[in-house]
């Protein structure tokens, strides 16, 4: 892994979203601790997988990285450079390498653009070639990702939801990113046409050299698509390893437990399967546990985790866990 | 054992501004007593209107059913009055369904929604009602049911939240409770709470199962048959090792194959099923199917295959072809 270059590193990322009451003097009375100290590296050319249960933060990661938002603290190293403290400017002409690809098909596009007007759009607010180069790359662009270039001139509603998610990744690509945040690109999906999209992802990362960060709660498919998979659960990353790795010796109790639940589709596997069923649901981010943030919830919670902030360890080359009891 | 309830040609259109469209195109199936069947289809496929037309909760208009009959106790639950197929609803057939937000009143108190069916359908007082709602929580497993009952749904999780709606399908201690994609709003660990709970509650108090998704792994670890649903008809129908064993339509092999598996080692590439499911604006008097399938030969395209019987015991496909051998059924 030593050898590979690295593309973003994330230190230290922060986001806490203030809660405010009051009427006309609005007071802070608390925060949502979104993201609470989260640090990855991601490498040139790879998938890297992030999950975790809605609210964990995984979404509010992926869009720090993009720079929606400024993150309360921490780093955003881009190929060399600080996101954090980068002027609007200059974080603009950034952004040109960093795309997003969302959840929603239905709600990511603009109802009143056409599509090929929205997939140009990029390239005319970077001045990114002419009129007619513009043209030809929307078409390209179509092409690429299975749809007819004739499609062009019409708008979204025309579409169904697959179709929709591809305009939605042609427009990802127009830019030529270096790096892509698919925030949940197929959970809006039919089952059949799931596996369209992702082919069409792994074609398109094999064709562009791109770099992925891959958003989901659906272990079963990062774990097709990821070369290496981070765990979130409630603001802080848990457990991270290449992917073969992780589904060999998951080694952190929220992991395995995570692994446990996905239903397999094999009924006679489902049978002998000894499931491990978490109690209760994930605690309220404005008031998160102590120590470590699992331990309301882990089977192996001890003294220790209620007093100690776990830390990252390196358990073997490349795989890093935090928890006192591993 | 006899069938508890049968469906027989189960035809519902709905009238919208582009057209009829043709949502359940002559559907029939059997329950039997204690089973669990699993249905399973992508959104669209008609396999929550099947059920929804079963218990006439459809809209109507624009929803109309035009065709079938649904047997249960020996008489047809389309042809009953209004007053007698609500006798039946919530209390011999409940229903639970997705999104534990919408299908609780947010402005009623927890206790209240828990033991109106009881009030309704047992005429029993308030304060037994009440017990029974405490009881009945418990064993869906809230803590503290009985300081809870005067929460509202807004107090509660989304996990927790669907533990009270399928409370209040057994409150009547139900002969078939309808569970309408009840996990799919939900994270993956509380789908396995959910899971684990109604499997526990079926063994203890064995009642029937009509269990509706469009996720084939849930339907796995919990039905006892399966059918496959595609642009409103059933496309196969087997015991469920049976189908995971020998899926035999072209559209159930693809599905199965486009799914990722965490069981096997890991594939380098998804095979898709290419194309869209169709928008029934007619009633397709041909394969549904035809336009995605790979092993199409020319008679998919002008008639309709019926769901007839194959080789093992209870394994029901439409389809012409056998896609294993590529002959062509009888």
């Amino acid at each position: 892994m030593s050898e590979q270059e690295v593309l973003l590193i994330l230190k230290d990322l922060v986001k806490h979203f203030p809660i405010r009451q009051g009427i006309i003097f609005k007071r802070e009375t608390g925060a949502v601790h979104a993201v609470d100290g989260v640090s990855f590296d991601i490498y040139k050319g790879e998938t890297l997988g992030l999950v975790g249960e809605s609210g964990c933060g995984k979404s509010t990661t992926g869009r720090a990285i993009m720079r929606l938002f400024k993150p309360t603290s921490g780093q955003i190293v881009f190929d060399g450079v600080n996101l954090v403290d980068l002027p609007t400017e200059e974080m603009r002409k950034t952004r040109k390498n960093l795309q997003m690809i969302f959840q929603d098909p239905y709600a990511c596009l603009n109802p009143r653009m056409t599509v090929g007007n929205m997939i140009g759009e990029a390239m005319v607010i970077h001045r990114v070639g002419g009129r007619n180069e513009i043209r030809d790359r929307v078409t390209d662009l179509l092409q690429k990702v299975g749809l007819d270039p004739a499609f062009s001139n019409r708008y979204p509603h025309e579409f169904s939801g697959g179709q929709r998610q591809r305009i939605g990744i042609a427009r990802a690509l127009a830019l030529e990113p270096k790096l892509i945040v698919c925030d949940e690109p197929i959970s809006a999906l039919d089952v059949s046409i799931q596996a369209q999209v992702v082919n069409l992802l792994e074609d398109l990362q094999e064709d562009f050299g791109l770099t992925y960060l891959f958003i989901a709660h659906d272990l079963s498919m990062v774990h097709h698509i990821a070369d290496r998979v981070a765990v979130m659960y409630l603001g802080v990353i848990v457990e991270i390893a290449d992917c073969t790795e992780l589904w060999d010796h998951p080694l952190h109790p929220y992991t395995l437990a995570l692994m446990s639940a996905v239903p397999i589709p094999n009924p006679r596997l489902e049978e002998k399967r000894k499931r491990i069923i978490l109690e209760g649901d994930v605690p309220s981010p404005i008031n998160p546990p102590s120590g470590c943030r699992f331990r309301t919830r882990c089977n192996l919670v001890q003294d220790v985790c209620a007093e100690e902030k776990p830390e990252m360890r390196e358990m073997t080359p490349g795989h890093f866990v935090a928890c006192h009891m591993v | 054992m006899g069938d508890l309830l049968s469906v027989h040609d189960l035809e519902t259109r709905f009238r919208t501004r582009e057209g009829i469209v043709h949502a359940v195109n002559g559907v029939s199936f059997q329950l039997k007593k204690g089973e669990t069947l699993g249905i399973v289809g992508e959104s669209g496929c008609g396999k929550s209107v099947s059920v929804l037309s079963m218990l006439r909760l459809i809209p109507t208009p624009p929803g109309r059913i035009v065709a079938g009959r649904v047997m249960y106790q020996g008489k047809d639950m389309l042809k009953m009055t209004d007053d007698g197929i609500r006798h039946i609803r919530g209390s011999k057939i409940s229903m639970v369904f997705q999104d534990p937000m919408t299908s609780l009143n947010p402005v009623m108190k927890i206790g209240q929604q828990v033991s109106e069916p009881l009030v309704v359908h047992e005429g029993l007082g308030r304060k037994q009602a009440f017990d029974r709602a405490a009881e009945i929580l418990e064993l869906v497993k809230i803590p503290n049911a009985k300081d809870r009952l005067n929460d509202y749904p807004h107090q509660f999780s989304g996990g927790m939240r669907q533990r009270v709606v399928i409370a209040m399908g057994l409150i009547c201690n139900p002969q078939i409770l309808i569970a309408d994609e009840p996990t799919t709003a939900l994270d993956v660990t509380i789908q396995a709470q959910i899971t684990e709970l109604i499997k526990k509650i079926r063994d203890e108090l064995g009642m029937a199962i009509i269990w509706i998704t469009h996720d084939l792994g849930v339907v796995a670890g919990l039905a006892d048959r399966v059918v496959v649903m595609y642009g409103g008809l059933i496309i196969e129908e087997a015991p469920t090792k049976m189908l995971y064993d020998n899926p035999s339509h072209p559209y159930t092999i693809g599905l199965m194959e486009s799914l990722p598996r965490m069981d096997k080692t890991r594939a380098r590439r998804l095979t898709s099923i290419e194309g869209i499911p169709p928008v029934l604006m007619e009633n397709p008097r041909y394969c549904p199917f035809a336009p995605r399938c790979k092993f199409v030969v020319s008679r998919c395209r002008h008639e309709r295959p019926q769901l007839l019987p194959i080789g093992e015991d209870g394994h029901h496909v439409a389809c012409w072809l056998d896609p294993h051998t590529g002959r062509e059924n009888e």
